[in-house]
């Protein structure tokens, strides 16, 4: 070939296209079918290239905060990124603390934020922020694109370090001349990051080690975490048949539930602050935890230094800097915890492996005894909605449907996780680590995006649902039939109850004395408001809400005045649980449990 | 307990090697705040021109549990590409460089003038009454020179931070 030829080919490979242009063809090249934005003056390039684009649905929220809630929560009930589209300046910050949600709960995500023209930058211009500062530390990794010719290279880069390694979000900010400027669009396949090299494999010398500790077990523990979820569905089925395999008591943390199914008999429940007396005495008790996909965190151990003292401990996490964060390991395992495990189990079968079964026999016998305690039980009312019954009334009514549950936070997060039972990974959506009120009503809008078919529940308290309530008119929008089911104390209740145990029962602002209706403001929405304020009554209307075909405001009154137990307490270790405040077994909080969040 | 952990905290030098790109000091700077560890001193600057790379050297104390998450957390950074740390991993020699401005006349300006012979520190500036001293060497003979200077007039200190190298004939 001539050198004209070569030239004439090399033109016809490389596809000019303006920056907007680049974003819509990248995220198509991506696989995105879904994102979540909002439009404003720095981001009108790309919305003009989105308004002819078949195959890529915008769904369009009422708050850059809840598009970033919904990008979560479609996300994590589908193991893809979520994609989200904001404006510059107050879109830019709107989106922080879905962004901080998600770097916490380690969930992949890709942010587009519009920005100020490039000669504009520094100059106060309006709706102008420091974005990349701004977000630099509650995002995996970000981009200022200042050349066009950069663009495609760094959006395939974005959605490479959101999905791989630990997940996370990331935000590329892309400047308004930028969007409007022509340049070369190169697609995924060519795009090799320079530094970015997440290690999956495990070291085989570790897998032995680990294999060897829990053949000599005595009293193990499998401890589980949302690691096992982000490793996808395989992560959560080779868990099963190890757990199966071995025969071990199994606990989970908040972020790895459904990982394990909770019918199971190996089952022992959450572990953690609110987690079963079974579940976090077996964690003290241990001889071997063999702990994969979670990461020690301050809700789990409960006081660091009286935290399962007797202990070997093998520890499975893809980032390197959760080992011995907070707690020291004897047997260290960096890689993808689906590897891991197929490795684990590839080992312990070639190599013959057997529990100590008398040994094993005696553990299960202790951890029966624990069970008989019945951490979970409550006093029923026939006056009353206890908020347990409630959540088990709607787990039962529920249970023979495809149901995915997100959350707010507070007491009702901790009762729906105690007692919905997840079978499966994926559906079950709730902020565990930056605790943000506010998530749930947005994530299910996301997760029912990515699920038109199924039944959508976000368990709700009253207090939490008013910070992202606008996002009802998006459900309305797109035809979008998520239930919200509020349990309505009137308090913010974990405010309370901590108000009650530690602060002498002053009950400093935790009480919203003007509260919305929430039937009228369902029906201001469009959508169905109902209520329940007896027990009794409280089956027909769960019966009503899951068959209306529409978004749902339910309106469930409980008992104001409801703790939520077990409970450790601050500053006290996993032995100390509380099982309920009937009388004299509350402990007094330490000053140093005072000082903990 | 599973080891009785070392509480003591020592001074370690770290290198970080990063790609140029904008922000990547603030996110290597912004990590050691955020997350509460301490920067005793820093230097950056980029050290090979058609690899686009950078080296940062920070020299920070803690314990060995607390400096083992320095690492580690400095190994996340999308843009880093290796972390050496020069007090524990391999021996490595660390120069300084500091600026000493010192003011005075009399039996004061020769002492100064004496132990600055002593330090093999240079004058680079001079008037009838001060001397600018160049000073090189790690940072504890920096310390010591600065601190006999003190009594002798010391009126301005300006450092580099630690440059740091591995001996031997092996790059970082």
């Amino acid at each position: 070939m001539d050198k004209d030829g070569m030239m004439n080919r090399l033109a016809e490979d490389v596809v000019t296209l303006s920056g907007a242009e680049m974003v819509i063809r990248a995220l198509k090249d991506q696989g995105v079918a879904h994102i979540f934005g909002y439009p404003g003056g720095a981001v009108l390039p790309i919305y003009d290239a989105l308004f002819a684009v078949e195959g890529l649905t915008h769904v369009l929220c009422r708050h850059e905060q809840g598009a970033v809630h919904a990008a979560e929560g479609y996300a994590r009930s589908t193991g893809k990124p979520g994609v989200v589209l904001v404006t510059s300046g107050p879109g830019a910050t709107n989106a922080v603390t879905g962004l901080t949600d998600a770097l916490m709960d380690s969930i992949p995500l890709v942010v587009l934020t519009g920005q100020v023209a490039t000669h504009l930058i520094g100059n106060d211009a309006f709706q102008e922020c420091d974005t990349v500062g701004i977000t630099r530390p509650c995002t995996k990794h970000n981009w200022l694109v200042k050349d066009v010719n950069d663009l495609s290279r760094v959006l395939h880069e974005a959605f490479q370090i959101a999905t791989t390694g630990r997940p996370g979000p990331v935000v590329v900010d892309i400047p308004k001349d930028i969007q409007f400027k022509k340049g070369a669009y190169v697609g995924p396949e060519s795009v090799s990051h320079r530094t970015y090299r997440p290690k999956t494999e495990p070291e085989l010398g570790s897998i032995v080690r680990a294999i060897e500790l829990m053949a000599a077990a005595e009293r193990p523990v499998f401890y589980t975490g949302g690691g096992i979820i982000n490793a996808g569905p395989e992560a959560s089925r080779l868990l099963r048949e190890l757990v199966r395999t071995t025969g071990f008591p199994i606990t989970s943390t908040l972020m790895g539930l459904g990982a394990y199914p909770a019918s199971d008999p190996q089952w022992l429940g959450m572990l953690g602050m609110h987690g079963t007396y079974e579940a976090n005495l077996a964690m003290h008790d241990c001889d071997v935890m063999i702990c994969l996909g979670a990461r020690f965190d301050d809700r789990v151990t409960g006081k660091i230094d009286a935290f399962s003292p007797n202990s070997k401990k093998i520890h499975l996490d893809i980032d390197a800097a959760q080992i011995n964060k907070n707690v020291r390991v004897d047997v260290p395992i960096v890689a993808d915890a689906a590897k891991a495990l197929k490795e684990m189990l590839h080992f312990w079968k070639t190599q013959r492996r057997k529990v100590n079964a008398p040994a094993l026999k005696d553990w299960w016998k202790q951890i029966e005894e624990w069970r008989g305690k019945k951490s979970l039980s409550y006093r029923q009312s026939n006056s009353v909605i206890k908020p347990q019954y409630a959540i088990d009334r709607l787990y039962e009514l529920t249970r023979d449907r495809e149901v995915f549950i997100t959350t707010e936070v507070g007491q009702h997060q901790m009762w729906a996780a105690q007692r919905f039972k997840f079978e499966g990974p994926n559906h079950w959506m709730t902020s565990g680590g930056l605790g943000t009120m506010g998530y749930g009503l947005p994530a299910s809008i996301g997760v029912q995006v990515a699920h038109p078919d199924a039944l959508v529940i976000d368990i709700a308290g009253e207090a939490s649902v008013q910070m992202t309530m606008q996002e009802m008119s998006t459900a309305m929008q797109y035809g979008l039939p998520v239930k919200i089911f509020i349990l309505n104390n009137q308090y913010m209740g974990m405010v309370r109850q901590w108000q009650q145990l530690l602060h002498g029962g002053r009950y400093s602002h935790s009480y919203s004395e003007a509260l919305p209706d929430f039937v009228k403001m369902a029906e201001a929405f469009g959508c169905v408001g109902l209520r329940a304020e007896k027990p009794g009554e409280l089956d027909d209307k769960i019966r009503e809400m899951i068959d209306v075909k529409r978004p749902v405001l339910f309106d469930c009154r409980v008992d104001p005045k409801e703790n939520c137990y077990p409970m450790i307490y601050s500053g006290a270790a996993h032995n100390e649980m509380v099982l309920s405040d009937a009388g004299d077994e509350t402990p007094e909080v330490t000053e140093e449990g005072k000082m903990l969040v | 307990m599973n080891t009785i952990a070392d509480k003591r905290t020592r001074r370690h030098t770290i290198a970080v090697l990063v790609d140029n790109e904008a922000g990547v000091l603030a996110r290597v700077v912004g990590l050691f705040s955020g997350r509460g560890y301490n920067i005793e001193s820093l230097t950056v600057a980029e050290v090979d021109a058609t690899a686009h790379t950078s080296r940062i050297t920070v020299v920070t104390s803690g314990t060995p549990d607390v400096i083992e998450q320095i690492e580690a957390q400095l190994r996340r950074l999308v843009p880093v590409h290796r972390v050496v740390n020069w007090t524990t991993d391999k021996p490595g020699v660390e120069r300084e460089m500091a600026l000493v401005k010192v003011a005075g006349q009399g039996d004061k300006r020769v002492e100064a003038m004496r132990i600055s012979q002593v330090f093999r520190a240079r004058v680079v500036d001079t008037t009838h009454t001060s001397f600018v001293f160049e000073i090189t060497g790690g940072p504890d003979k920096v310390d010591n020179f600065i601190d006999l200077m003190r009594p002798l007039g010391l009126v301005d200190v300006s450092r580099t931070g630690v440059a740091a190298i591995s001996r031997g004939p092996e790059a970082m």
